[in-house]
């Protein structure tokens, strides 16, 4: 079964197995543009994405008000 | 990866310092490094009277929150600029600026342009020049005047925004690729008071923006995650893209680019056209704040023109 990766509104599958930020460079996200959360709790990009694992990214880069 | 400190399983990760933690530690980390910054970079003192300039985004609420866990007497400030486009972004970052201050017991003074100003900050750039109908640039002049009185006349020590390196980092690469050398001058993280200016100071100027993020979601702060709708092709947010390929490849790039400027500012012989030079004589004629633009202080001549052309006509005409 393929891990998802939530992006936005958008949910990759990406083969499990792979670390997070092997998957966030197929699919040319830059790890620094990001935090990976897994069940709500943050993890870092060296984690083994398991099978059925749902990785939910949250963007860091604000460009409004201040 | 497990963390430096204590062993445990590590939340982040910052490469440019070698420096994996666990939750509980990087807070730790975070706030003492805060500290550590303000005392370092001469921002303010212990005690200082500090008004935070308060979004709604992850940075200000942050610091807000940090300066609170550090004693400091610090009261929010939040400026409704009535960003709509249909997804009322402006009144959803206010209510997370209000839920955060109900939640902590603290004070948010809220100042809403349009009541006071008559128009909306997108209404105001449809008909002035500035920013040919673009918002940003009557946003931030907006914003950095209303931000400087509300300081002033509240007789606060300081105003603190809540900047980070990655903010700084791709103001400075994009003064620098057009040799904007009065920004690059005043491009700084401590701007000292003046007659007419409060001190302003960026007590996260050395954090990265994973590193504010990483704080906010781990003390559980409710942020706006959405950038302002007016901000999706801004050049700062490219010039962060960009920076953050270079720090990919080279961890630490981005806060040597940044961090190795502020030292080779010093050692620059600027002229002084930039906010850092010396004052002019001229004060504008309806606040009296100086001013290098003639009679009237840009913020006064921007929104009498905003004014004027919003009057509505007379019945008849």
């Amino acid at each position: 079964m393929p891990a998802k990766i939530q992006y936005r509104d958008q949910i990759f599958d990406v083969r499990s197995g792979m670390t997070v930020r092997a998957a966030l460079q197929k699919l040319e996200i830059s790890p620094e543009s990001v935090l990976a959360t897994r069940k709500s709790e943050l993890i870092t990009d060296d984690e083994i994405l398991q099978d059925d694992d749902h990785v939910r990214l949250i963007p860091v880069i604000s460009g409004g008000q201040r | 990866m497990k963390c430096r400190k204590c062993g445990r399983k590590a939340v982040i990760n910052m490469r440019q310092h070698k420096l994996a933690l666990c939750a509980q530690d990087f807070l730790t980390w975070f706030v003492k490094q805060t500290e550590r910054t303000i005392h370092r970079d001469a921002l303010f003192e212990q005690g200082s009277n500090v008004l935070v300039a308060v979004s709604g985004g992850k940075d200000s609420l942050a610091l807000w929150h940090v300066l609170q866990q550090l004693g400091y007497p610090c009261n929010g400030l939040y400026i409704g600029l009535g960003i709509d486009d249909g997804s009322a972004y402006s009144d959803r970052s206010r209510a997370c600026a209000q839920q955060f201050a109900d939640q902590h017991g603290m004070n948010l003074k809220v100042v809403d342009v349009a009541a006071s100003h008559g128009a909306t900050i997108p209404e105001a750039a449809q008909v002035t020049r500035r920013g040919a109908g673009k918002p940003c640039s009557v946003c931030g002049l907006t914003r950095r005047y209303l931000m400087n009185r509300a300081a002033l006349e509240g007789g606060y020590d300081v105003l603190v925004t809540g900047h980070n390196l990655d903010d700084e980092a791709a103001t400075l690469m994009g003064n620098t690729m057009n040799w904007l050398v009065g920004y690059l001058e005043s491009q700084a993280p401590l701007l000292p008071e003046k007659p007419g200016f409060v001190r302003k100071a960026k007590p996260f100027h050395r954090f990265y923006e994973r590193e504010t993020a990483a704080y906010a979601l781990l003390r559980g702060i409710d942020y706006i995650q959405e950038e302002c709708p007016y901000s999706a092709d801004a050049k700062s947010i490219y010039y962060k893209k960009v920076l953050n390929q270079i720090e990919t490849d080279r961890p630490g790039a981005k806060q040597a680019f940044y961090l190795s400027f502020l030292q080779a500012r010093d050692q620059i012989q600027f002229t002084g056209s930039g906010e850092r030079g010396p004052l002019p004589d001229a004060r504008c004629s309806t606040c009296g704040q100086p001013t290098r633009g003639g009679r009237q202080c840009a913020f006064c001549s921007t929104w009498q023109n905003v004014r004027a052309r919003n009057k509505p006509l007379e019945p008849g005409r």
